[in-house]
């Protein structure tokens, strides 16, 4: 065998060996399609605090209120405050934060909730529990502006909508801190 | 016919083995009998009765009493569920991956069984797992059943990320579910990139229902409520979505004035799952064993209390010992007919010792939510040979 032709061995073995390797773990599978932008908006119902992900629409709290007895007060009361379900309207004098002293203190959109946005998001995807995901948009910003003025938050006629929801500061914000215990467990090693 | 004592030992003795098969149909010699052929699907023997504790509409708890190693068996994983358990077609089954990434790209349940597979073990913790109000008569079950260990098999999610190609400044992932509650959590990248799964995968079959048939996603030593279920859709942002179930919810007021948020990792917490109640001793050598984990990975040691917490003498661990999985501990010990109260601590590899009840007292405070309390447990043992609950105020 020439030197050449040696050479060339070795080179088409390399090549064949880096194939084999490309073959173990390619950097993509080619798995999956190609997702189009009507089947994501389709999903896509999420809501960010930046106001991202809000859709067109708009409502005020008066018509929030006629939703509110008709779809939602049998579980949370007539105000809000009387449940069964969870509690939502309610304030803390001051403002305050007394959650860790005072067990009897339910944690409501008023005093506990740190962004506005929440509220329309949870709402929508969610509630009632009987029918979730059935109210349109516009009722559903009717419904955030009657659970955010009745928590005193916002005015009577405040219109909410995609500009204006993402604006409203919740008294509980600056209460919130994020965790700082070392968040990167031991790794398992695979 | 005269009736003798001997006949009547006898008729006794022949009630009660008719009553212990009564609807098994076992036979008294079972030597006597040719046995069943073989069936397509195995059950638990008539005997063994076992099953979750469930609470209302929304709960129903391991029970850990009755198990023994490591392994929960998956129809006695616990639950947690915000919208009820979703019944969802494996073929019309799809998860989408988009936002912040080169390709939005939908997998079907079949694409995601063709990326390389990843089996873990490890245990799932809802952090509200702790009875708070529990009294005397608490199984181990109902007070902190909300953990379970399983065989997950999935794809890792760095995988599909890599195959949709994350673009830079990505820094959280939203998860959503298909249930009736579209349950969201946000989820930081690193811990994506890191050993999260995309499992379809329970003990060695497809996931239960309850468990997010046909997948899930699945976080190693994090908050159960983060392994978001039925996973429909992971959307990547720059920034976290403050979704209502890590706002309202699974956040943790502290005693000085804060609310702790995105407290994933779960902390070290050991329990004895026997003796406990409703257990009755007998005098002489008794095994004390339970389980301990850890979300920052390995336990390394688990102490066990005779007397309250006085004095502590180091626990047996049973191999294998996994990183964020439920280890078995077990230690002997001889009663000879006092009151005793066991307790059991663990200690994980970093050096985390599980916390007194007074010690997340004095951090939380009695109004805390019940999200990650994982205080030391004890259990009393009466003079005789009764055991229960001891019972703790958090008031
Ligand atoms: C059939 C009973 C029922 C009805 C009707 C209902 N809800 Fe609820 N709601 C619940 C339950 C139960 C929860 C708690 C769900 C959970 O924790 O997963 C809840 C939770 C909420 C929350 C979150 C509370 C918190 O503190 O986290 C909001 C906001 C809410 N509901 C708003 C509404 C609105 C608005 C309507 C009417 C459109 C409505 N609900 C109708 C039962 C109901």
């Amino acid at each position: 065998m020439t030197r050449g032709i040696r050479q060339g061995v070795f080179a088409a073995l390399l090549l064949a060996a880096a194939g084999a390797a490309f073959a173990q773990s390619p950097a993509r599978y080619g798995l999956g399609r190609a997702a189009t932008p009507a089947e994501i908006s389709a999903l896509d119902i999420d809501v960010r605090p930046d106001g991202a992900g809000l859709p067109d629409g708009s409502g005020v709290s008066s018509a929030g209120a006629t939703i509110y007895a008709s779809k939602c007060a049998r579980c949370h009361g007539a105000t809000g405050k009387e449940g069964p379900n969870d509690v939502l309207v309610g304030r803390v004098p001051g403002d305050g934060f007394p959650f860790a002293a005072d067990p009897k203190v339910p944690h409501t959109i008023g005093n506990y909730w740190p962004y506005a946005t929440t509220v329309f998001d949870y709402v929508r995807r969610a509630m009632p529990t009987t029918a979730p995901g059935s109210l349109t948009n516009d009722e559903v910003y009717a419904l955030t502006a009657f659970l955010l003025h009745a928590n005193g938050i916002i005015e009577a006629g405040a219109v909410m909508d995609k500009a204006s929801l993402p604006k409203v500061a919740m008294p509980a914000r600056k209460y919130f801190v994020p965790d700082t215990r070392t968040q990167t467990a031991a790794k398992p090693k695979p | 016919m005269k009736v003798t004592r001997r006949d009547l030992i006898a008729g006794a003795a022949g009630a009660v083995a008719l009553a212990r098969t009564a609807g098994a149909q076992t036979p008294a010699d079972p030597t006597k009998v040719r046995g069943t052929p073989p069936r397509a699907l195995g059950d638990r023997a008539s005997t063994a009765r076992v099953q979750r504790i469930v609470r209302g509409q929304v709960v129903s708890s391991t029970p850990l009493h009755d198990l023994m190693g490591i392994i929960t068996p998956s129809d006695l994983h616990f639950e947690r569920h915000h919208g009820g358990v979703p019944a969802i077609a494996p073929e019309t089954y799809s998860l989408l991956i988009h936002g912040m990434v080169e390709r939005p790209t939908i997998f079907t349940l079949a694409d995601l069984k063709r990326f390389p597979s990843h089996s873990q073990i490890h245990f799932l913790e809802c952090s509200g797992n702790l009875g708070r109000t529990a009294g005397p008569e608490t199984t181990p079950g109902m007070l902190a059943g909300l953990t379970s260990t399983s065989e997950w098999t999935g794809v890792r999610l760095s995988t599909l990320l890599g195959e949709v190609g994350v673009r830079s400044g990505a820094r959280w992932l939203l998860a959503e579910g298909a249930d009736a509650a579209v349950l969201t959590r946000s989820v930081p990248i690193e811990k994506a990139l890191d050993d999260a799964l995309v499992a379809y995968g329970q003990n060695g079959e497809a996931l239960r229902p309850e468990q997010g048939y046909p997948a899930r996603l699945f976080l190693p030593g994090w908050e159960g409520n983060a392994s978001v279920k039925w996973l429909r859709r992971l959307e990547v942002s720059d920034q976290p979505f403050m979704t209502r179930e890590e706002t309202s919810k699974y956040t943790e007021p502290f005693a000085n004035g804060t609310s702790r948020q995105f407290s994933f990792r779960m902390d070290a917490r050991s329990l004895i799952t026997a003796p406990a109640f409703p257990n009755r001793l007998e005098r002489g050598w008794v095994e004390i064993t339970g389980i301990a984990w850890t979300g920052a990975g390995r336990i390394t040691r688990v102490d066990i209390s005779t007397d309250g917490g006085a004095t502590w003498a180091a626990a047996r661990l049973q191999e294998p010992v996994l990183p964020l999985a439920h280890t078995r501990f077990r230690h002997m010990w001889q009663w000879n007919g006092g009151e005793a109260v066991l307790m059991s601590r663990a200690v994980d590899e970093t050096g985390y010792m599980q916390p007194t009840k007074a010690e997340l007292l004095a951090q939380r405070g009695p109004g805390t939510a019940t999200y990650h309390l994982n205080p030391i447990t004890g259990w009393v043992v009466q003079p005789d040979g009764r055991v229960v609950y001891k019972e703790e105020s958090w008031a």
